[in-house]
């Protein structure tokens, strides 16, 4: 068989759910993510404009880099001036900020998080512990590379970047979202398979549903 | 202080150490250490565990245990400590005596695998969820190789001796001045 015909078949395939006991199974969803196409030409780029001009972040500190986020909120650097804005549940937030080392266990935390937001989503990545690692490279508890677990839009390198580095990196995210090229959505289902393989490899216990929307 | 190490002497045996004027330490062995805790607590004023750790000695195949007292009156601290068997990894838990002392064992059954029978919650997970490794405090657990067997590197990862490197990039015409004496004296 062909490479596209393996993929199309895995699309129409349901998800099996493993990790939940049977009598739980009935009660979440086993559809697939499916990706979106963009609409006509215009009206897609009056729309990807309409989106850089308000992103909003998820209050989510998943390691030490949060502590850059509240001084962005504040009044000094007062990141609400460029339309951007914390919000306290996955739900209502657009953009994910990855802030630091992800240990094994927050990672399960996070793929649940991310898979809640709903799309268009985006991801940036703070710090270089989530580019290689960083100082935290040997680690048994840390992942080295984020771009595997979940896509990434954004990288700011630095340990930590200061919130004028975090600014930097919004103006990056929204020049790239208005040139149309922030795509991590529809990347998260093309390759959804490639992605629930590596998270199960460290995520041991996988007590949830195979996608949480 | 003084006196109360004394008054321990004539009860079981140990050996004091004075670190500092409010630091002392008292080795003690692993029998006498319920006896030794429960006096210190009930009859001396030491009601604090600030506390409980351990020290992998890989080398002597042993454990030690550090449980750090306080005493609120006299304002000392006073750690004991016990050395314990690593193969056996096995110790008698004191959650009755200081309840929240089954969070530390808890931890410690995770990251060392010293066990505590009887302990609430002490096969609960903690950290690591789902963990099928040795422990990972253990110092005979390569944390680099296990890293680099489960995540995924990013090539392009270097390092430099930064006295190599700053020799390099400032002192390029830097000579090392002759020895005076002579290798072998």
């Amino acid at each position: 068989m062909e490479k596209k015909d393996i993929k199309e078949i895995e699309k129409q395939m349901k998800l099996a759910n493993k990790g939940l006991p049977e009598k739980e199974r009935e009660l979440f969803s086993d559809a697939r993510p499916t990706s979106v196409s963009p609409l006509n030409k215009y009206l897609e780029k009056f729309l990807n404009w309409a989106r850089s001009q308000s992103l909003w972040f998820i209050g989510f500190g998943t390691g030490c880099g949060a502590i850059e986020l509240r001084p962005l909120t504040t009044s000094r650097f007062d990141i609400f001036r460029y339309g951007i804005a914390g919000k306290p549940t996955p739900r209502q937030s657009s953009v994910f900020i990855i802030s630091g080392y992800a240990s094994m266990k927050t990672v399960k935390r996070i793929v649940r998080s991310y898979e809640q937001m709903q799309g268009p989503k985006f991801v940036i990545a703070l710090g270089s512990c989530t580019i290689n690692g960083g100082m935290y490279y040997d680690s048994y508890n840390t992942i080295n590379r984020l771009d595997y677990y979940i896509p990434v839009d954004v990288y700011i390198a630095g340990c930590m970047p200061r919130p004028e580095a975090i600014i930097a990196g919004f103006n990056k995210l929204k020049e790239k979202i208005k040139a149309g090229e922030c795509d991590g959505m529809n990347k998260y289902t093309d390759n959804f398979d490639w992605y629930k393989k590596n998270q199960k490899k460290i995520i041991k216990d996988w007590n949830m549903p195979d996608y949480n929307w | 202080m003084e006196q109360i190490l004394n008054s321990i002497k004539e009860k079981i045996e140990i050996k004091s150490i004075k670190q500092r004027d409010d630091l002392y330490f008292i080795n003690v062995k692993e029998e006498h250490i319920i006896f030794l805790l429960s006096y210190l607590k009930e009859q001396k004023g030491f009601t604090h565990l600030a506390f409980l750790q351990a020290v992998d000695f890989n080398e002597y195949n042993m454990f030690q245990l550090t449980y750090m007292l306080y005493n609120y009156d006299m304002k000392v601290n006073l750690g004991i400590k016990v050395i314990i068997d690593r193969e056996k990894s096995e110790m008698t838990s004191i959650h009755k005596l200081w309840k929240h002392a089954w969070q530390y064992q808890r931890e410690l059954h995770e990251l060392f695998g010293i066990n505590f029978p009887n302990s609430p919650h002490v096969d609960e997970s903690f950290v690591l969820e789902g963990w099928e490794e040795i422990p990972p405090m253990r110092r005979d657990f390569d944390t680099l190789e296990y890293s680099n067997k489960t995540f995924y590197q990013r090539p392009g990862r270097s390092t430099t001796d930064p006295k190599e490197y700053m020799k390099e990039k400032l002192y390029k015409n830097f000579v090392e001045p002759p020895k005076i004496r002579k290798e072998n004296d």
